[in-house]
């Protein structure tokens, strides 16, 4: 593997998000908090959502874990916010589909940054880090 | 030690992995396999398959022999005193669970310990929790020293009269402590305890013997000793073994079925319920045969010289932190500033150099240390100072990736 395909893995963008998260932090009203670690690794997500009307009103997250998924954190906060719960979980199936290598069909949503993680596809071992919030996210939208 | 023709006998060895040279540092998680324990498999499956103890044709003679055979070979690299007290298991954890399941199960009950250390592998700290839930005897941690070592002060000050059971490791899978493993059971053995080692990361890397450590139980795998995945071994004593009831029921380990009672076979037969792991043993004793060729001494020596050449050249490594002590086995878990060890890990990996990372089967001990998750690489037989040379500069690699990125 070049540096070329560790590029691809770890790019700006992501490298942008893990070390300057958007949305990182708690909500001061009651939200719906989920915690999700991945215990292969033991890092650990929290998701807050605030969600009205079917609505993700805001999202935000805290935790501890590698820069996939932080960055994966920060990105799915932003992409998700202001979207339906509906399109929220179309999002997440998305990403799913992305890291099985696909392509995503972003003609009627799209991922946002997110979209930077296509590259962590090819680590299979890393694919759990990238989909960790995005399961957290599934998870209270279930609920 | 000529380390060129020990590489020379595992061929995995000889192969790029992401375009580099493949420098193979997670021993600690399983070793890998020289070709006479692949040879040793395949020659069992290609010319004597057959079930155990029940052919009378000869290829069933040939397996049973053979089988047999490599319980003999552990006998003697335990330095057991016979045969009847070598069970083969899947592995350690099927070993341990098989003393807290029978041996716990039997002599546990409200009031009474089980006395661990903050260090174990989760496979020597959930067969307690369960067995004291059943039972209502309660679990108790002997605390670490600021650097991973267990103080016998600790020890005697923890197990009290109420203790029925100690169980420790013999090495930690992640601080890469040697445990003062005799000490320990002899106070075991003065407030009327058993002791229970999990030998996983011990016997495949030092001479060990159970009569010399005087302890009850010792259970280890055959994968992270040059043998196959899916055995293992416990030792027990004989009087223990004989008066503990088995933990699987059903063919090979009885004597006479009833229709509402049934009675089992001697030592060690009747903790090995259903066609046995026959493969396996005869791998594992093709793999003890391999390394009393080369000698336990030897390799523990090689280890000392390759994990001392790691610490100091780690050392020189700006931002880094690494955890346990001076002295240790042959595995050093460290964590770089600012990187995620899953991080380091994968560009380890671009470098052709594979480590582990995460929490290392050791949640509590990860949470004594502070971190969530750590890298390790672990040295083996087959190591060189030139593959610890490869770590350092893939971690230097890893420093300027990420620097360079962020900053």
């Amino acid at each position: 593997m070049s540096f070329t395909n560790l590029e691809t893995l770890y790019r700006q963008v992501i490298m942008d998000h893990y070390k300057n998260p958007r949305n990182r932090g708690a909500f001061d009203e009651e939200s719906l908090s989920i915690d999700m670690n991945n215990p292969t690794c033991g890092d650990r997500i929290q998701i807050h959502l605030l969600v009205e009307d079917d609505m993700v009103k805001d999202a935000k997250f805290e935790g501890e874990g590698c820069s996939i998924s932080l960055a994966s954190a920060s990105m799915m906060t932003q992409a998700i916010k202001g979207k339906t719960t509906k399109e929220a979980l179309s999002m997440s199936e998305m990403f799913s589909d992305m890291m099985l290598g696909n392509d995503p069909d972003t003609s009627e949503l799209d991922l946002g940054d997110s979209e930077a993680l296509q590259g962590v596809a090819k680590f299979p071992a890393r694919i759990k880090c990238a989909t960790l919030p995005w399961k957290a996210m599934e998870k209270g939208m279930e609920a | 030690m000529d380390v060129n023709a020990i590489r020379s006998q595992f061929p995995i060895l000889d192969q790029e992995v992401n375009e580099k040279p493949l420098v193979y540092l997670d021993s600690s998680a399983t070793s890998q396999k020289p070709l006479a324990v692949i040879e040793a498999i395949n020659a069992y499956y290609r010319s004597d398959n057959s079930n155990v103890h029940r052919g009378v044709h000869t290829l069933g003679n040939r397996a049973t022999e053979e089988y047999e055979g490599a319980r003999e070979k552990v006998r003697a690299f335990l330095h057991a005193s016979s045969v009847e007290e070598i069970i083969f298991t899947r592995g350690t954890t099927t070993s341990i669970n098989t003393v807290a399941a029978s041996y716990g199960r039997a002599n546990l009950k409200v009031g009474d310990e089980v006395v661990l250390t903050l260090m174990e592998h989760h496979s020597n700290i959930i067969p307690w929790q369960q067995v004291a839930k059943e039972t209502g005897a309660t679990l108790k941690y002997i605390p670490l020293q600021a650097d991973g070592t267990v103080a016998l002060e600790d020890v005697q000050a923890t197990i009290t009269a109420n203790t029925k059971i100690v169980a420790m490791t013999h090495v930690s899978n992640v601080l890469g402590t040697i445990n003062p493993i005799k000490e320990v059971t002899k106070i075991a053995h003065e407030h009327g305890a058993v002791m229970v080692v999990d030998g996983a990361q011990a016997v495949p890397h030092m001479r060990v013997d159970v009569q010399e450590l005087d302890c009850d139980f010792y259970a280890f795998s055959g994968h992270k000793m040059c043998g196959p995945t899916g055995i293992g071994v416990l030792y027990g004593k004989k009087e223990l073994l004989e008066q503990m009831e088995p933990v699987e029921f059903g063919g090979e380990m009885i004597d006479f079925v009833g229709l509402y009672e049934s009675t089992w076979k001697d030592l060690p037969w009747k903790f090995e319920g259903g066609t046995p792991i026959i493969a396996g043993a005869i791998g594992l004793g093709a793999a003890i045969d391999f390394l009393e060729s080369i000698g336990l001494d030897k390799i523990a020596k090689h280890e000392e010289m390759l994990v001392k050449y790691a610490m100091d050249q780690l050392q020189t490594i700006d931002g880094i932190t690494i955890y346990g002590p001076e002295k240790r086995a042959g595995l050093i878990t460290f964590n770089l500033d600012d990187v995620h060890p899953h991080d380091t890990a994968t560009i380890l990996d671009a470098e052709g150099v594979a480590v582990r990372a995460g929490h290392h089967c050791a949640q509590p001990l990860m949470k004594w240390l502070d971190e969530t998750a750590t890298a390790r690489a672990s040295f083996y037989l087959y190591n060189t100072k030139e593959d610890v040379d490869r770590l350092v500069a893939g971690l230097q690699r890893a420093k300027e990736f990420f620097g360079d990125v962020f900053y």
